[in-house]
């Protein structure tokens, strides 16, 4: 048998019809699964954020190491006098890549490229 | 500053006052080793005499959020804030045991250190999103800042609205770059410091002042 990476690419269109935790879940179930999955809109920070504690409560010794996910930096939001008296307002997400700590390694990284590795198990 | 920030900040302090706000809590937030609990025990030794946690070089040496209440912090020009200061463990996407154990870490204690660790960083998040007014994001200024951990905190932290000072620590290494950090973080202020030595570290309570104030 070819020995080989699953590689799922999920469009924006199928990414808005699950909700937070229905990403969350499809991400991490994926992921724990060996594949690599390619988010072709990233996650919000609130489901970063979630993303990191729901990845934290899967590792288990001698299995489940975590994730590795890379994405570019937010571009620079120009921002109006009312979102500066009001702050920040939430930067797009863009191109996710998401796999297995052990598996996924990141090699270069910069503002609009990102070169990564992945190993079969 | 601008005057939108002026403007801003004369407003948050005004409802603080009119809504008697509870103290601000500030929170210590990074990636594993980037000497966050280093700060934080200068910070409460310079300004209560006190210590907050021990430091070592085996990552994930704070597994627990700890804080130090009102902590007083003043400059020559009469400004002062009084603030929580609130050391989390270190951020991270993967957390390994075996990390540990080259370190010298026996298997079974390097299992318990790392489940400790997990639960340390979900619960990092979870003041995040709860109980923290303000960010002190801290980051070895040797490493690369575009690390996917930092790229996420900064976004979840921005999204929050709350306000954040980026510390460049580790200036008194060789390859510290200060100037790579400024430039991955340029909506913010970065402010580069020695936690280990304590060089700098009044530009910092200075800017803390200004931005927690």
């Amino acid at each position: 048998m070819i020995q080989g990476v699953q590689l799922d690419l999920i469009s924006e269109e199928r990414l808005a019809r699950l909700t937070s935790m229905e990403k969350i879940r499809l991400i991490l179930d994926e992921v724990m699964a060996g594949n690599i999955v390619v988010l072709e809109k990233g996650l919000s920070p609130e489901e970063s954020s979630r993303l990191i504690e729901m990845t934290m409560m899967e590792i288990s010794p001698d299995g489940f190491a975590g994730i590795e996910m890379e994405t570019y930096p937010a571009r620079s939001q120009g921002g109006g006098i009312l979102s500066r008296l009001f702050g920040n307002k939430e930067s797009p997400s863009r191109l996710t890549v998401i796999g297995p700590a052990n598996q996924l390694k990141m090699l270069r990284k910069e503002r609009d490229l990102i070169s990564a590795w992945v190993s079969s198990r | 500053m601008d005057i939108l920030t002026k403007a801003r900040k004369r407003l948050s302090r005004f409802l603080r006052v009119f809504f008697k706000k509870k103290r601000s809590r500030i929170g210590i937030y990074g990636p594993p080793n980037a000497g966050k609990t280093t700060l934080a025990n200068r910070i409460v030794r310079d300004w209560t005499g006190d210590a907050l946690g021990p430091v070592s070089e085996i990552p994930h040496e704070t597994r627990r959020a700890r804080r130090k209440e009102d902590v007083t912090i003043s400059n020559g020009d009469g400004d002062s804030i009084v603030i929580d200061i609130v050391d989390t463990p270190g951020v991270t996407t993967k957390i390994d045991y075996h990390e540990f154990t080259e370190y010298g870490i026996e298997k079974e204690d390097a299992v318990k250190r790392a489940r400790e660790a997990t639960e340390g960083v979900a619960e990092a998040m979870h003041w995040l999103r709860e109980d923290i007014d303000g960010v002190i994001y801290m980051l070895d200024a040797t490493l690369d800042p575009f690390a996917q951990v930092n790229i996420m905190m900064v976004g979840i932290i921005e999204s929050r609205n709350l306000p954040v000072v980026i510390v460049a620590n580790k200036i008194d290494l060789p390859d510290a770059s200060p100037a790579r950090i400024k430039s991955a973080f340029p909506q913010h202020p970065v402010i580069a410091i020695s936690g280990l030595e304590g060089k700098n570290v009044d530009e910092l309570y200075n800017k803390m002042i200004e931005f927690f104030g």
